[in-house]
C-alpha cells in the first residue's frame, strides 16, 4: 500500500492539474501505474496473474490512494479491472482461459464496461438497453453513456436487460452495430476520456454472455462498484480536506488563522469525522463482499452516505478557501468538480 | 487486518444483553418514565443478581459497546439504573492508585446493590469545568470538602438508597485554576454530604439527577485521586485537570453507544411499522427513482451505521491500548448528532404514531436528546475534535 501512496503522492500529484486542463493522460504514467499489478496481482498464476486473493478491501485501500492523487487518474488505471474482475468472479472456464491473460501482461491494455444510459430516472436494474436470442447469438439494442476508455478498448462488457435480469456480454472493438460515440465533456474527471456508445442490433455469439449458461450476479457487481466509487469519494474528500486544513491554519485573517474560528475548524471536524465515518462503511461493505455475503444494503447506504460526503466536504474545501479556492491556481475547484460526479456515478470503477 | 466480525465468546454477551433488553426493559420501560421518582427495585435486584454474567459488566472494548447499545435500545432510564460503580468508577481506573482501585472498587461486588456517581457540574460551572468553585480543603490528616454539585446521575442511589461513593471535583487552590483542580472520593454516609434536589427531567426519567451539597464535609486524606500537589508552572493542563478528561476520553465511546441504541430502537419500530403496512425500502435504487420517505430512512440507517463504526473503532483502539481521544470525541460528536436526527426523523415519519404516548417513539426522541447534552455537548464535542483535527490547544481554539 505504501507503494500506491507514494506513486499517488510523488507521480500523480506531479501531473494531475496538468491532465485536468489538457483532458490527456501520460501514457508512461499509466504503465507505471499498471506495473505495480495492482490489477493483475489478483489473477490467478495459471492465467498468468500474480495469484494474490481478491480482496475489496485490499482495492478499497487502493481505490482511496489513487483517488487521493486524482480521480480521473485512479478511474483510468483502474480501468480494465471493469472487465477483468467480473470475468475473473463470474466468467466460465473458457472466457478466463481466453480473456484473463491480456490483463496480466506488462503493458496496460485497455478494456471496460457500459452500465449507465443517458435518461432521467437510470435504474441499473432494469435497463433500456436489452439483449435477445436469436439463434446462435445474441441481439443487442441501446444507448449507453459514461463508457471510461470506449474509443481504446479492445474489449467492452456491456450490460443489458435480458428477461427479469441484467446480464453483461462481451462485446469486441469493431463488432458490427457497436458505436462508439464523441468524447463526453463533463464538468469533472476531466482528464478521463468517457464516450457515449450505441448498440444496433448488435450481435455477440451466445458464449460471449458473461458466466455462460448460468450468467453472472449482476447485483454483486453493482455492489462491488459502490464500495469502490465510495473509496474513491473517500480520496478525492481526504485530499480536499488535507488542502484545506493546511490553508485554513496559515490564512491570517483578524490577526490569527482562520481555523481558530469556530466557523471554519467546526467545518473541518465535521468534514475528518464524514471522512472517517464513510471509510469504515465502506471497509465494512468490503468486508462482507470478500466473505461472499450479500452485502446490498451495505453498498447502497455507504455510496450515498459517500455522495453526500463528497460533496459536503470539496464543497466546504472550496468555501473555507474563498475566493483563492473559485480559482484554478488552488486544487479544490477541480475537487468539488470531481466530488460532485459520484451521484451520477455506477458502475464505473470496480476494486 | 481489517475484521468486523466479533469472537463468538463475546457475541454471547450481546445477545444476552439484547434478550434482557427484550423481556426486562421493554415492558416496564413506559411504566418508569410516567412515574419519575420510583425505584424499579424487582429490576435492580435481578441485575444485581446477574452482576457476574456478562451482561452488564462495565468494560472499555467494541463487545462493552454492543451491549450498552443493546441495553439502550430497551430503555436508556433504566440502562442508567444498572447498580455498579459506573463513571465514578471509571475516574478510580483511571486516576486511582492500585490500592485506591483496591479500596473502592475491590468488594463493590457484595452484599447489596450499590453505585457509584461522578459529580462535576456546578451551578456556574457546565461545560467550563474548570469554573468550579467546590473547594478542598487540607486539615491534617483530612480534605474538607464545601460547595454545590447539580446534575449528579444516579446520585441518590449511590448515596441515600446504597453504600455507593461519588467521585467529586474540587479546586485545592484557586489561583492555580485547571492545576488546582482534583478528583475526591466521598463514599455514601459521609457527614456534611447532602443528597437535595431530585430533578424533573425531558428524558431518562428511570435514572435519578440531584444536587449534592457538600458543607465542612470531612474524608479521609487518601481519598484524593491523583496526586495532591498543585503545579502552578503549568497552568495549562496537569494531571488534575487531566484526569478528568481522561475519564471523558474512556467513557465518550460508551455514551456515544447508549445514543446508538436509542437511535436503534426509533430506526427499528420505523421500520417494522412500515412492513406491516406493506412498505418496503428498496436498497439498490439510486437515489432519484425513490420517495421522501426512502430517503429519509436511508439517510436515518446511514447516519446510525457511521456513529455506530466510529464508536466502535473508538473503544476498538482503547482496547488494544491505542491513544484515541481523537477518536473518542469523533465517536461522540456524531453519535449525538445521528440520534437527534433519527429519533425526531422518526417521529415526523410516524405522524400520529410518533407523537402519542401509546408508544415508545416520542419517549426515545426525549430520551435521546441527553446524549447531545451530557459528557459533553454536541458543541463542545465539535470544539473537542475540531481541536483535535487541527491539532491546536485551547488557547489557540476557544
Amino acid at each position: 500500500m505504501s507503494m500506491v501512496r507514494e506513486f499517488a503522492g510523488d507521480e500523480i500529484r506531479k501531473v494531475y492539474r496538468e491532465c485536468d486542463e489538457s483532458g490527456e493522460i501520460p501514457g508512461g504514467l499509466v504503465d507505471t501505474a499498471w506495473s505495480m499489478g495492482l490489477v493483475s496481482g489478483s489473477i490467478p498464476e495459471e492465467f498468468g496473474g500474480g495469484g494474490g486473493d481478491r480482496s475489496l478491501i485490499t482495492g478499497s485501500l487502493i481505490g482511496e490512494e489513487l483517488a487521493w492523487g486524482d480521480l480521473s487518474i485512479a478511474m483510468h488505471v483502474l480501468c480494465p479491472a471493469l472487465f477483468a474482475y467480473p470475468v475473473l468472479e463470474m466468467g466460465t472456464e473458457t472466457q478466463k482461459k481466453e480473456l484473463l491473460p491480456m490483463f496480466c501482461c506488462d503493458t496496460f491494455r485497455p478494456a471496460s464496461a457500459a452500465l449507465i444510459e443517458p435518461r432521467f430516472g437510470f435504474n441499473p436494474y432494469a435497463l433500456s438497453t436489452n439483449a435477445r436470442s436469436d439463434g446462435d447469438d445474441y441481439v443487442l439494442n441501446g444507448d449507453k453513456c459514461y463508457v471510461p476508455l470506449a474509443a481504446d478498448a479492445e474489449l467492452i462488457l456491456v450490460y443489458a436487460q435480458q428477461g427479469d435480469g441484467v446480464q453483461g456480454f462481451v462485446v469486441e472493438r469493431g463488432t458490427s452495430g457497436l458505436k462508439i460515440g464523441e468524447r463526453e465533456k463533463n464538468m469533472g474527471i476531466k482528464a478521463l476520456a468517457t464516450y457515449e456508445l450505441s448498440l444496433k442490433d448488435c450481435r455477440v455469439p451466445k458464449y460471449s454472455r458473461l458466466g455462460g449458461q448460468e450468467g453472472c450476479d449482476f447485483g454483486r457487481v453493482l455492489n462491488c462498484s459502490r464500495v469502490a466509487l465510495s473509496a474513491m469519494a473517500v480520496g478525492v474528500a481526504r485530499a480536499a480536506f488535507e488542502y484545506s486544513r493546511d490553508y485554513a491554519k496559515e490564512r491570517v485573517a483578524f490577526g490569527e488563522p482562520i481555523a481558530s474560528r469556530q466557523a471554519i475548524a467546526f467545518m473541518l471536524a465535521e468534514m475528518a469525522i464524514e471522512i472517517d465515518a464513510t471509510r469504515l462503511m465502506t471497509w465494512e461493505a468490503a468486508w462482507k463482499l470478500d466473505r461472499g455475503e450479500d452485502a446490498t444494503r451495505e453498498a447502497s447506504l455507504v455510496k450515498a452516505y459517500a455522495d453526500d460526503m463528497a460533496l459536503m466536504v470539496t464543497d466546504r474545501a472550496v468555501q473555507i478557501l474563498g475566493g483563492h479556492g473559485y480559482v484554478r491556481e488552488h486544487p479544490v475547484e477541480l475537487w468539488l468538480r470531481n466530488g460532485r460526479g459520484f451521484y451520477a456515478f455506477d458502475g464505473m470503477a470496480i476494486v | 487486518m481489517i475484521d468486523f466480525e466479533l469472537e463468538p465468546e463475546l457475541a454471547k454477551g450481546v445477545s444476552a444483553a439484547r434478550q434482557f433488553a427484550e423481556e426486562q426493559l421493554r415492558p416496564i420501560s413506559r411504566y418508569y418514565d410516567e412515574h419519575e421518582h420510583e425505584n424499579p427495585d424487582e429490576l435492580i435486584d435481578r441485575m444485581w443478581e446477574l452482576r457476574r454474567e456478562n451482561i452488564f459488566s462495565l468494560g472499555l472494548d467494541p463487545a462493552a459497546g454492543l451491549r450498552t447499545e443493546e441495553l439502550c435500545w430497551g430503555d436508556a432510564g433504566l440502562y442508567l439504573c444498572i447498580p455498579g460503580p459506573a463513571l465514578g468508577g471509571a475516574a478510580v481506573f483511571s486516576s486511582g492508585t492500585k490500592e485506591q482501585i483496591g479500596k473502592f472498587l475491590g468488594n463493590f461486588n457484595e452484599g447489596r446493590p450499590k453505585w457509584g456517581a461522578m459529580a462535576m457540574t456546578e451551578p456556574h460551572a457546565g461545560s467550563d469545568t474548570a469554573a468550579i468553585s467546590t473547594t478542598a480543603v487540607r486539615d491534617g490528616d483530612e480534605w474538607v470538602l464545601n460547595g454545590e454539585k447539580i446534575f449528579v446521575t444516579m446520585g441518590k442511589r449511590a448515596l441515600e438508597d446504597s453504600d455507593g461513593f461519588v467521585v467529586v471535583w474540587a479546586t485545592v487552590d484557586k489561583s492555580a485554576g485547571r492545576a488546582g483542580m482534583k478528583s475526591f472520593v466521598v463514599p455514601a454516609g459521609t457527614p456534611g454530604m447532602r443528597v437535595e434536589k431530585m430533578e424533573k427531567k425531558l428524558g431518562i426519567r428511570a435514572s435519578d439527577t440531584v444536587t449534592i451539597v457538600f458543607d465542612d464535609c470531612r474524608i479521609p486524606f487518601d481519598h484524593i485521586l491523583g496526586s495532591p500537589e498543585v503545579k502552578k508552572t503549568d497552568k495549562a493542563g496537569t494531571k488534575g485537570f487531566k484526569g478528568a478528561m481522561a475519564t471523558f476520553d474512556a467513557t465518550r465511546p460508551i455514551v456515544a453507544a447508549q445514543a446508538l441504541g436509542i437511535g436503534r430502537a426509533a430506526l427499528d419500530f420505523v421500520k417494522e411499522e412500515l412492513e406491516r403496512q406493506g412498505i418496503t425500502i428498496r436498497y439498490g435504487v439510486p437515489r432519484q427513482s425513490l420517495t421522501a420517505l426512502e430517503r429519509d430512512i436511508m439517510d436515518m440507517e446511514a447516519s446510525y451505521k457511521a456513529a455506530k463504526l466510529l464508536t466502535l473503532r473508538a473503544l476498538w483502539m482503547m482496547s488494544q491500548l491505542q491513544p484515541n481521544s481523537l477518536e473518542s470525541s469523533m465517536a461522540k460528536t456524531k453519535a449525538g448528532l445521528a440520534i437527534t436526527k433519527i429519533t425526531q426523523k422518526a417521529v415526523e415519519i410516524m405522524g400520529p404514531l410518533g407523537y402519542s404516548r401509546k408508544y415508545l417513539l416520542e419517549k426515545w426522541m426525549r430520551d435521546g436528546k441527553i446524549n447531545d447534552i451530557f459528557e459533553g455537548t454536541g458543541q463542545i464535542n465539535m470544539l473537542v475534535t475540531a481541536r483535535r483535527v487541527l491539532n491546536y490547544s485551547r488557547e489557540q481554539l476557544k
